[in-house]
């Protein structure tokens, strides 16, 4: 350890300004932070200070994460054997191994590509490098479907870096959430790679597929639900995980589990996902109301666990940066988000899916949310002084 | 206006005003109710940077013999305000930092100098502007201070109501039941002479245990809940909000004992006790001692042998100033603390259990001792960033302001939004908690009297 903190204060004149190695400059303090909490005091203001730090809070959301990870690189797996058929024969250990040998380049390809760019930019902008991209690199391979190119993921995490967050000045400063933009941008850029049926599970090439096999997530299969083809997954699956879908997404026991860390530890908002739940439920039982056709007449609780309702709703509602930041705003974009999710779901036969629109959207009316919030709290505070003069 | 203030409070003598956003910070080395009673020390100092805002004039040069209730400078902007010495003696010094700027007078004591002698009467039985001119020639009109801005009070303007916290719940904070021992009688002098001055309400914010609830032209009113409920600043908005164009006036009250005396004795007497506590203290007690006494009287041989660096503060480890062994205690002050300064790396520190890591969150195992006291320094405990977790200041501060909001309207220099969301009510102490919550390490305090500063000067 001593050695180690040696080799890092020993070096780092070398990277000060007009130092032969600045240029590492921020690639040096980011290692060095991370590893050793520096040693700065307070200058002025409060002497003592929280040791909550965004390295602590952003490590617990990557750990909030990692069920989802895991579940999803077991679930790629035996997706894949399922439709080949040798589900029955192949052991637990292959069924991970086989996720885990195709999601770990997407992890790689994420946090390689981010990083790199974080990095870049600390240095041209004289900042440390920020964490919040420890959180945005896990989030960009969880909501891929497992089929996406590499040099895909690669694009998209760079877009979303450089024009979903750094244009806006950094963490803490974007409007959008970066993994849904990264998300996004694949979405509409790249359709025909993006979406149908052909990208949810692996396949190599020569796999002979089971008859029947279509390739559709359960969602899409709702939404071409007619009353003689029933549904074709069991509630417990969805729940469980064992359907297709994006890497991380599927299993809402995993995404729980990631719920509870983020609200055990404080880190995720609670009111970010009972309100998004609550307005998911909402919409759900008014289209079950009027329910015209068999999509809408899906009972309202089966929309919380299907495609990436759970999932935006427990890690990607919750972020804080691109959330509304007043109290009450913050209920009443959970609850829009909620909402339009299963709207844009039901009721646009474009999307399939809507959680991520409905995210992107309600980020882009966070401010305004939040302005209104805030000019009702001004009027009553104005109000006070009129009474009282 | 009055028959406003009248309603609400008549509800209030009856309730208490619960407060539950806020944080208690358990501290290692809270002092013991003993008292101990110093000599007066060789050497004292007034620092005019204790007043933000007064422009100091000095009254007198090196070399110039004073006595207790000389002035030693004024205001610039109202000369009649005037800082007087807090003992007799002869002026050693004047020292000055970058760009000349005053940072300490300071004082060679002698027993044999004496006081100026004041008139001694009941305030009851002096009429407003008797008191105001006593208060003022004596020395003592800086204890009071304003709302908004936490600057000293202009003799010109007329309050809507005086407000006496009796509590303070910031972290090691000395209790002012105990200090109070002996010496209700002249804080109730003190109220009086605050009563009459103002002609209006004055209010004492009491705790659930205090000796304050026979108060005489006074209103007692009640809080309980976490730190900041101690804070004047959150019992002023809680009885009688600042509205834009108004004024209150708060003092400590150690300075109410202070305006007590003079009336009671007839010579300003500034005796003070002040509660050395803190991790680093050997034995944390309380001291008497004068207004102006150097650390070096308070910590001397009381602190722990460490080889490792220490930091004193003058007041509390929230809003206190950081002094060395050679500087002096803040004029408003009744604490000092002392903690380790932990300038140290460590390693992996943002990975650990954190037992025994403090914490607002509940992301360290800390959470499963709430009882526990902890040990804390001045160590950052991260770097500076961009705001991310935004509902850490909700949680803290117990009124209805919005602080990132009006972070945010200071950082953009817009004063109608400033004005709007709540800057008259707050000062720094008010929002120390953010900065100590905060996960990004903002430096709240300084943002705050920045925006403090603009109103003053755009607005006066």
């Amino acid at each position: 350890m001593k050695s180690l903190k040696n080799f890092f204060e020993k070096t780092k004149p070398l990277v000060q300004k007009g130092a032969k190695y600045h240029w590492l400059h921020s690639t040096h303090d980011a290692f060095f932070t991370f590893l050793f909490v520096p040693k700065t005091t307070a200058k002025t203001g409060t002497h003592i200070h929280d040791y909550i730090d965004l390295k602590r809070a952003m490590s617990i959301v990557v750990l909030s994460l990692v069920p989802a990870l895991l579940f999803g690189m077991y679930n790629v797996g035996y997706q894949h054997f399922l439709v080949t058929g040798e589900l029955a024969s192949t052991g637990f250990f292959d069924i991970f191994l086989y996720g885990l040998i195709k999601v770990l380049p997407i992890v790689i390809v994420s946090y390689g590509v981010g990083l790199g760019l974080e990095f870049v930019f600390a240095q041209m902008r004289g900042h440390e490098v920020n964490e919040g991209f420890l959180v945005s690199g896990m989030l960009i391979p969880l909501i891929m479907p497992v089929e996406t190119p590499l040099w895909m993921i690669g694009l998209a995490t760079a877009f979303a870096v450089i024009f979903g967050k750094e244009v806006f000045g950094g963490t803490g400063m974007n409007i959008w959430n970066p993994a849904l933009v990264a998300r996004a941008f694949l979405f509409f850029a790249y359709p025909a790679q993006m979406s149908g049926n052909d990208v949810w599970v692996a396949l190599d090439e020569g796999d002979k597929v089971i008859d029947g096999f279509t390739g559709a997530t359960p969602l899409a299969d709702a939404a071409a639900a007619t009353a003689d083809s029933p549904l074709t997954y069991s509630v417990a699956d969805a729940f469980f995980g064992f359907i297709p879908g994006s890497i991380g997404e599927t299993s809402v026991v995993a995404i729980l589990l990631g719920a509870l860390i983020l609200i055990v530890t404080g880190i995720g908002n609670w009111k970010l996902m009972l309100s998004t739940l609550l307005g998911g439920a909402f919409m759900g039982i008014i289209l079950n109301l009027f329910a015209v056709n068999t999509y809408m007449e899906l009972p309202f609780w089966q929309h919380l666990i299907l495609g990436g309702f759970a999932f935006g709703l427990v890690f990607m509602a919750t972020d804080p940066v691109s959330a509304a930041q007043t109290n009450r705003g913050k209920w009443i974009y959970g609850f829009m988000i909620g909402v339009l999710a299963i709207l844009i779901r039901v009721l646009n036969p474009a999307f399939p899916e809507g959680m991520m629109l409905a995210i992107l959207l309600m980020n882009t009316f966070a401010p305004l949310i939040d302005h209104y919030v805030v000019q009702s709290h001004v009027k009553r505070r104005m109000k006070r002084a009129k009474v009282s003069a | 206006m009055p028959a406003l203030i009248n309603n609400t409070t008549l509800d209030k003598m009856s309730e208490v005003i619960k407060l539950r956003k806020g944080l208690d910070i358990k501290l290692k080395g809270s002092a013991e109710k003993v008292l101990e009673s110093l000599p007066v020390p060789d050497m004292l100092a007034i620092k005019p940077t204790d007043f933000p805002g007064l422009v100091p004039k000095m009254s007198i040069k090196p070399g110039d013999e004073v006595k207790a209730g000389d002035a030693l400078f004024y205001d610039k902007y109202h000369p009649e305000v005037i800082i007087c010495a807090p003992y007799g003696g002869k002026i050693t010094s004047i020292n000055r930092g970058e760009r000349r700027r005053i940072l300490e007078v300071v004082i060679e004591t002698n027993q044999q100098t004496g006081s100026r002698e004041f008139k001694k009467a009941a305030p009851g039985s002096l009429s407003a502007a008797q008191i105001k001119e006593q208060l003022l020639t004596s020395g003592l009109w800086p204890f009071i201070r304003r709302r908004p801005y936490g600057i000293v009070a202009s003799p010109n303007e007329q309050p809507k109501a005086v407000f006496v916290s009796s509590f303070d719940t910031s972290p090691l904070a000395p209790d002012y039941n105990f200090v109070m021992e002996g010496q209700l009688g002249t804080f109730q002098t003190g109220i009086d002479a605050l009563a009459k001055l103002t002609g209006k309400k004055v209010y004492v914010g009491i705790n659930g245990t205090s000796v304050f609830t026979n108060l005489k032209n006074a209103e007692t009113v009640r809080f309980t809940g976490p730190h900041p409920a101690g804070n004047v600043g959150v019992q002023i908005h809680h009885i009688s909000p600042v509205n834009k164009g108004e004024v209150v006036w708060t003092v400590n009250p150690q300075d109410v004992l202070f305006i007590g005396r003079l009336f009671e004795t007839g010579s300003p007497d500034f005796k003070k006790i002040v509660a050395l506590t803190g991790s680093e203290v050997e034995r944390p007690k309380y001291l008497q001692t004068l207004l102006g006494s150097p650390v070096s009287a308070i910590t001397d041989r009381r602190l722990k042998n460490a080889d490792y660096k220490q930091r004193i503060i003058s007041g509390n480890v929230l809003t206190g100033t950081r002094i060395k062994t050679q500087d002096y205690i803040g004029f408003y002050d009744s604490q000092v603390t002392v903690i380790p300064e932990g300038d140290d790396y460590e390693f992996l520190g943002w990975a650990d259990p954190g037992v025994d890591k403090f914490s607002s969150t509940k992301a360290f195992f800390s959470r499963l001792f709430p009882k526990k006291e902890y040990v804390l320094n001045a160590n950052l405990h991260g770097g500076d960033r961009a705001l991310v977790l935004t509902d850490q200041y909700r949680k803290v501060v117990p009124m209805d302001i919005m602080p990132v909001i009006l972070l945010k309207a200071i950082i953009a220099n817009d004063i109608d939004k400033m004005e709007q969301l709540g800057i008259y009510e707050v000062i720094e102490e008010d929002f120390a908690l953010c900065e100590y919550v905060c996960a990004s390490k903002t430096k709240v305090q300084d943002i705050l009297r920045g925006g403090i500063n603009v109103m003053i000067k755009e607005l006066g």
